[in-house]
């Protein structure tokens, strides 16, 4: 049986390791190569940087981080923040890095998501969405880290995304990003059955029901969270035992 | 002064895709691997391993234009052992619906079909469990239902089910691995498949 994924997603600056809260106040906790490989040892199905660099030399040090961690890890590395080009994409995936996620570009030119995934396969793109309730009903998509409002509606972007050859979502609540409040379940459930493509629920995770609550109720094949395993809370295996308990298909852990 | 003696892999670059996660995983895996898109190298190398990544069609004009296509042949009719991963599998097929256009290099009887969208979401994205289908030398110290990463939405369908040597279920079961005579290859992707992956590709390293 094809399990649910756990990710734990780091954000990358500069080349260390930083979590936001609601995209703003940022907190220093590490060197991302070493984040990496104790999540792998401690069974993470797969592990994501997101990079918030702003600057160009910033965005040197995210390909040599991705070659250094590609050089120790044995499970799938998915790579965002600032992939601006099929070239960007190129450069990510050449150093080690199996997925790249696209976010802003992809909103200034939809077609880049096209010719990225006919040249590295559907596979290798992920499309990130950052989505957030409008008032009047639905939900508005943001680009540029939640900052700027698009004025494309949430449902059909992610299903004209899937159109265009994504291989995955990686779907972002900004509601409840930094909140603790548990996943957006309404949207993660909108449009995992709106596509055909995997869907992985981001934002809001502060317990380990949430991720739970995120595979079932929300109807994601995979769920991302920073904080919860980045500041000890939770072990990638406690969370794993607590889905296991819960009836939630999850990969066993490598034994021999 | 100790020495240890490295097995000497040649790793097929075709030219798509990203080939340092397979170096690196051969590597942990007690290999030598080097990458070669030299036919002659391939010819006269002790094993190989083909991995591959983007579509069926780009993999095999690749290889057909380097002269690779042959060359595989050859060092698969000398009878050594050859390891295929994802598209290295899909490719000793007779043909991909992903690309009507092109042959495979048919060393397999069958074909490569889409999975129907009924089956659930498509790609088969993921972690999922082997069955064993036959015994398998390089499943030694692999238990039935270990898991292995999966990305893909093609699958290889060979006319002879003998050839099949590990399954797996997604909305039905499908060929997880082939296996015949010197050819093993695989759907998964052992390379990030953490524990169990090393175990198969250390399995093979040592055949």
């Amino acid at each position: 049986m094809l399990a649910k994924r756990i990710i734990p997603c780091l954000d990358v600056k500069d080349g260390r390791v930083v979590k936001g809260i609601n995209f703003v106040e940022l907190r220093d906790a590490g060197d991302p190569v070493e984040q990496a490989t104790i999540y792998d040892a401690q069974g993470a199905d797969e592990i994501c940087f997101l990079d918030i660099s702003a600057s160009p030399e910033g965005k040197a040090t995210i390909v040599d981080i991705v070659k250094r961690t590609a050089d120790c890890l044995f499970v799938p590395l998915t790579v965002g923040g600032g992939v601006r080009t099929v070239d960007d994409c190129r450069k990510l995936l050449e150093a080690g890095a199996d997925k790249v996620a696209i976010n802003t570009a992809a909103i200034r030119n939809p077609q880049l998501i096209s010719d990225a995934a006919k040249r590295f396969g559907a596979q290798a793109i992920v499309v990130a969405i950052d989505a957030k309730k409008r008032p009047d009903g639905g939900y508005e998509i943001y680009s540029h880290g939640g900052r700027t409002p698009e004025g494309l509606d949430g449902l059909d972007w992610c299903k004209q995304m899937a159109d265009r050859g994504a291989g995955e979502l990686l779907l972002t609540s900004m509601d409840r990003d930094g909140t603790r409040a548990g996943y957006e379940l309404t949207l993660t459930r909108l449009i995992a059955d709106a596509v055909s493509i995997p869907v992985i629920a981001s934002g809001g995770v502060g317990v380990l029901d949430h991720l739970v609550e995120g595979l079932t109720i929300g109807g994601a094949d995979a769920v991302l969270a920073a904080s919860i395993f980045h500041y000890g809370e939770h072990t990638i295996a406690e969370a794993k035992a607590h889905l296991r308990s819960r009836g939630v298909a999850i990969r066993e852990p490598w034994t021999a | 002064m100790c020495y240890v003696l490295r097995v000497q892999i040649a790793v097929i670059d075709s030219g798509s895709g990203n080939l340092r996660s397979v170096q690196r995983a051969l590597l942990a895996a007690g290999g030598q691997p080097s990458f070669t898109s030299d036919p002659e190298v391939v010819r006269k190398a002790d094993r190989i391993v083909v991995p591959g990544q983007g579509a069926f069609g780009d993999c095999m004009s690749n290889l057909r234009s380097q002269g690779l296509d042959q060359a595989i042949a050859e060092f698969v009719a000398a009878g050594r052992p050859y390891f295929g991963i994802c598209l290295g599998m899909q490719i000793l097929l007779e043909s991909s619906e992903e690309s009507p256009e092109e042959a495979g290099l048919a060393i397999l009887k069958g074909a490569v079909k889409r999975f129907a969208p009924s089956v659930g979401k498509v790609p088969h994205m993921g972690w999922n469990q082997i069955l064993h289908a036959k015994p398998e030398l390089l499943m030694a110290g692999i238990p039935e239902r270990s898991y292995f990463y999966f990305t893909h939405s093609y699958y290889a369908l060979p006319a002879n089910e003998d050839a099949i040597a590990l399954r797996c279920d997604y909305g039905g079961s499908f060929a997880a691995a082939l296996r015949q005579d010197n050819i093993f290859a695989c759907q998964f992707h052992p390379e990030k498949s953490q524990g169990a992956g090393l175990q198969l590709l250390r399995n093979f390293v040592t055949c």
